[in-house]
């Protein structure tokens, strides 16, 4: 990877002037996502807070070719996008070599969307597939989605009385990739700039479809300060709640290994969301939060042999 | 050149023909084999089509919607169950003013899950904003195709072309089909103004539109669709001057000098020729409008032909369940209103739901009832149905 | 931007020329400002690479300010900082 100087003299893809949050990780994914392509690039988007957010008529922050149709169909949309390429590139009506990424969020990847994803990935299209995930659904307010962790107070699972917020444990979104037999699949988080946009070269660059899981925190959702959208994400790392690491052609290799496991409260206790887990009675939520982490570093750590 | 082909099989001829850059399609009764044949094409290496073959419908026409904003032209087949879970993006597809063509093959919709022929599916994505035409036989189905793609592309909207399911998707006829080249001559190369592969040209296609600009978007789809019917038009005058075959927005059987008169579309227009004939060698003065283009609807044109017709039928093959009748009634009926035609009797029949059979006698028992009505000047059930057990 | 236009005047379908949200000014959003300092500033690009508002100004591989017009205030530049440098600092925004 260029350093980032040589990469801050590249013309900048992603304008100000969007309608994002202040401190939003959607922004910030989608701007390191941009200074990392290589080549030009289309985007499909689906419909989600990156897209409302970022193209309201007549304003759009996107200085590249970007299409949204609807929620759940990112992956079948930009696979529609790559067949065209090939189509006409095929009777020498486009000779320029281009990238397709197509970005949803967890809602239009995880839930709703995922049947289209898996289809695509099946097939096989040259295509980078970004999930945007921020662990709830933020556009229209705050609910629950299968990446949602657990104990998380969200809109549509609150914690109250008798909740502690959400019972069911996130489900792996990126296992499911690597069980497409796809040649890449990554996970890391915005918070690691210089993990993150290598990740994005390396699977622009395999000749078929591939897919990056990137943890995006959200001031909004989790319940923080601005400032501190990206020490959210080097917390869940160091806590090991959300594990960096790539697949490539079925190899697993850890990406980062923090210097000392810390526990996941401290991934926790700044966000609004798990506050209630720190109420008195509340322990054994937090407990098998703990567990559940381990058991998956531990698979992790397994699965790239170190 | 004459060959004999089932409406499927006619309707995926005209698509090799016409080579489209996309197919993403998803197989599903009765238009399974349109994609079928179209597979073996790609195959074969008879046309250069990057062939998707999707995981549903709705991935479908997303990838049609996709590749078609990508600047190619693109092609689709369906049907039923598969238009109804394309439903969302029909819709899209047309705001995006996309000139997406599908091969659609009419059946009915679940539930009871059915597999055969009726026009309900068609008929409940009438207002997504696509262009609709109906195919009498295999004939009409292939030389509609060909034009949709015209239709589309100078429109700036999306086409479906129906057949009525396994009653013309799998029945054999003889057809007139035009050569390769010449096809190719008529639909010519596909040149999009604008396309997101043009990457020296960025731009954003789908942005959210809020009250300050939805409004004037739709208000400019309307009027691409009220300006689609010129198009049509024109489109079918080449197609009839370079392989003589005439189309309009309907086809008038007989109908000019005719007292009582039965709409429809469809299959169900042939069996009402033979019905029409018949009572003509009788000196009754019985006529048919069979309606090709349902999308736009030719309100004007339909309402200046019944002018002369005393006591008119509409044949519909769907129902509505909520609606005061079936579809096509409630249509030229309220054209007839707004023309302030009200002398015109009229009387709606839904028939044929699920693929059930319309006969001849039963045809003629409708024109029957507009004899009578003629006589009476009385209408006594404005909604019918026929060939249902009571 | 100004002039709304009318449905005959607007592109066919829902066509937007790129980039035209740096028209749109967001500056106006911010409850703090982040103050640059060139000379503490170790050009590490550290800021620039984590801005979500694209604010943080760059030229000829330097960087030199922070765009106001689009900065929304949130203070990951400052936060983010190396703090040998604390080269932008936080300031209660002027209304």
């Amino acid at each position: 990877m260029a350093n980032l100087k040589e990469l801050s003299k590249k013309e900048e893809l992603f304008t100000g002037g969007h309608r994002l949050c202040s401190g939003c990780g959607a922004g910030i994914v989608a701007r390191q996502v941009l200074i990392a392509c290589e080549k030009p690039v289309v985007i499909a988007n689906a419909t989600g807070c990156l897209e409302v957010a970022t193209t309201i008529f007549p304003y759009t922050a996107w200085k590249v070719p970007w299409f949204h149709s609807a929620f759940e169909n990112a992956a079948a949309t930009i696979a529609g996008i790559e067949a065209a390429y090939n189509a006409l590139k095929k009777k020498g009506k486009i000779t320029e070599e281009i990238n397709f990424i197509a970005f949803g969020g967890d809602g239009g990847t995880y839930d709703i969307g995922l049947q289209a994803l898996s289809g695509a990935m099946e097939r096989g299209h040259r295509i980078l597939y970004i999930c945007y995930n921020n662990e709830a659904y933020m556009n229209t307010g705050i609910q629950r989605s299968s990446a949602t962790p657990k104990g998380a107070n969200t809109t549509t699972a609150p914690s109250g009385k008798r909740s502690t917020g959400k019972i069911q444990a996130r489900k792996d979104l990126t296992a499911i990739m690597v069980a497409h037999n796809i040649p890449y699949v990554a996970q890391t988080t915005l918070s690691f700039h210089n993990d993150l946009i290598p990740k994005v070269q390396k699977a622009l660059a395999v000749d078929g479809p591939s897919f990056m899981n990137i943890l995006q925190p959200c001031r909004l959702g989790w319940g923080y300060p601005p400032e501190d959208t990206i020490r959210m994400g080097r917390l869940a790392a160091d806590t090991c709640i959300w594990p960096i690491y790539e697949v490539e052609n079925g190899l697993y290799k850890l990406n980062y290994k923090p210097k000392e496991k810390n526990p996941v409260t401290e991934w926790l206790k700044p966000q609004n969301r798990f506050k209630h887990l720190f109420s008195p009675g509340n322990e054994e939520i937090i407990k098998q939060l703990q567990e559940d982490v381990d058991k998956n570093w531990e698979k992790i750590l397994s699965n790239c042999n170190t | 050149m004459k060959t004999i082909k089932t409406g499927n099989e006619a309707m995926a001829e005209a698509m090799r023909q016409i080579n489209p850059d996309v197919v993403a399609a998803y197989p599903i009764t009765p238009a399974t084999e349109i994609v079928m044949i179209f597979s073996q094409f790609v195959a074969d290496g008879l046309v250069d089509t990057e062939y998707i073959a999707v995981e549903s419908e709705h991935s479908a026409m997303s990838a049609c919607i996709g590749a078609s904003a990508a600047g190619a032209r693109v092609m689709t087949s369906t049907s039923s169950q598969g238009l109804a879970l394309m439903y969302e993006m029909l819709y899209i597809a047309a705001g995006l003013r996309l000139p997406i063509v599908i091969a659609e093959v009419n059946r009915a919709l679940s539930s009871p899950i059915n597999i055969h022929g009726d026009h309900s599916d068609t008929m409940g994505a009438r207002d997504s904003g696509w262009i609709q035409l109906f195919s009498e036989n295999s004939q009409e189905a292939y030389d509609n195709i060909i034009q949709a793609v015209k239709i589309a592309e100078t429109a700036k909207l999306p086409v479906m072309v129906t057949t009525d399911g396994f009653i013309i998707s799998h029945c054999t006829e003889v057809i007139e089909m035009v050569s390769d080249d010449e096809v190719k001559k008529f639909v010519g190369a596909y040149k999009p103004a604008r396309f997101l592969l043009d990457i020296k040209n960025p731009y954003t296609l789908g942005a959210i539109d809020l009250q300050d600009y939805y409004f004037e978007h739709k208000r400019q789809e309307a009027e691409a669709m009220r300006n689609a019917g010129k198009i049509i038009l024109d489109v079918a005058a080449d197609f009839d001057k370079k392989f003589g075959r005439k189309y309009e927005f309907f086809e008038k059987y007989k109908l000019d000098d005719a007292e009582i008169a039965v709409v429809c579309m469809g299959s169900a227009s042939g069996t009402t020729k033979v019905v029409v004939d018949e009572l003509r060698s009788k000196g009754i003065k019985a006529g048919l409008l069979k309606l090709r283009v349902f999308r736009p609807f030719p309100y004007n044109e339909i309402i200046k032909e019944l002018s002369s017709v005393n006591a008119l039928a509409v044949l519909d093959r769907s129902d509505t369940f909520s609606a005061y009748s079936g579809p096509l009634f409630t249509e030229i009926t309220s054209s007839l209103y707004t023309s302030l035609n009200s002398k015109l009797l009229t009387l709606n029949y839904i028939y044929g739901l699920g693929g059930r059979d319309i006969s001849t006698e039963q045809i003629k028992s409708v024109f029957d009832d507009l004899a009578k009505i003629s006589q009476t000047k009385k209408v006594e059930n404005l909604i019918n149905y026929i060939g249902v057990r009571e | 931007m100004d002039k709304k236009l009318g449905w005959k005047e607007l592109p066919e379908g829902d066509i937007l020329e790129a980039g035209t949200a740096k028209n749109f000014k967001t500056g106006d959003w911010r409850s703090s400002r982040p103050v640059y300092n060139p000379e503490k500033c170790i050009q590490c690009f550290i800021c620039w690479i984590n801005c979500p508002d694209s604010s943080i100004i760059v030229k000829d591989g330097k960087v030199v300010g922070i765009d106001y017009e689009h900065c929304k205030g949130c203070g990951i530049c400052a936060k983010e900082c190396p703090p040998k440098a604390s080269a932008i600092t936080m300031e209660a925004e002027k209304k």
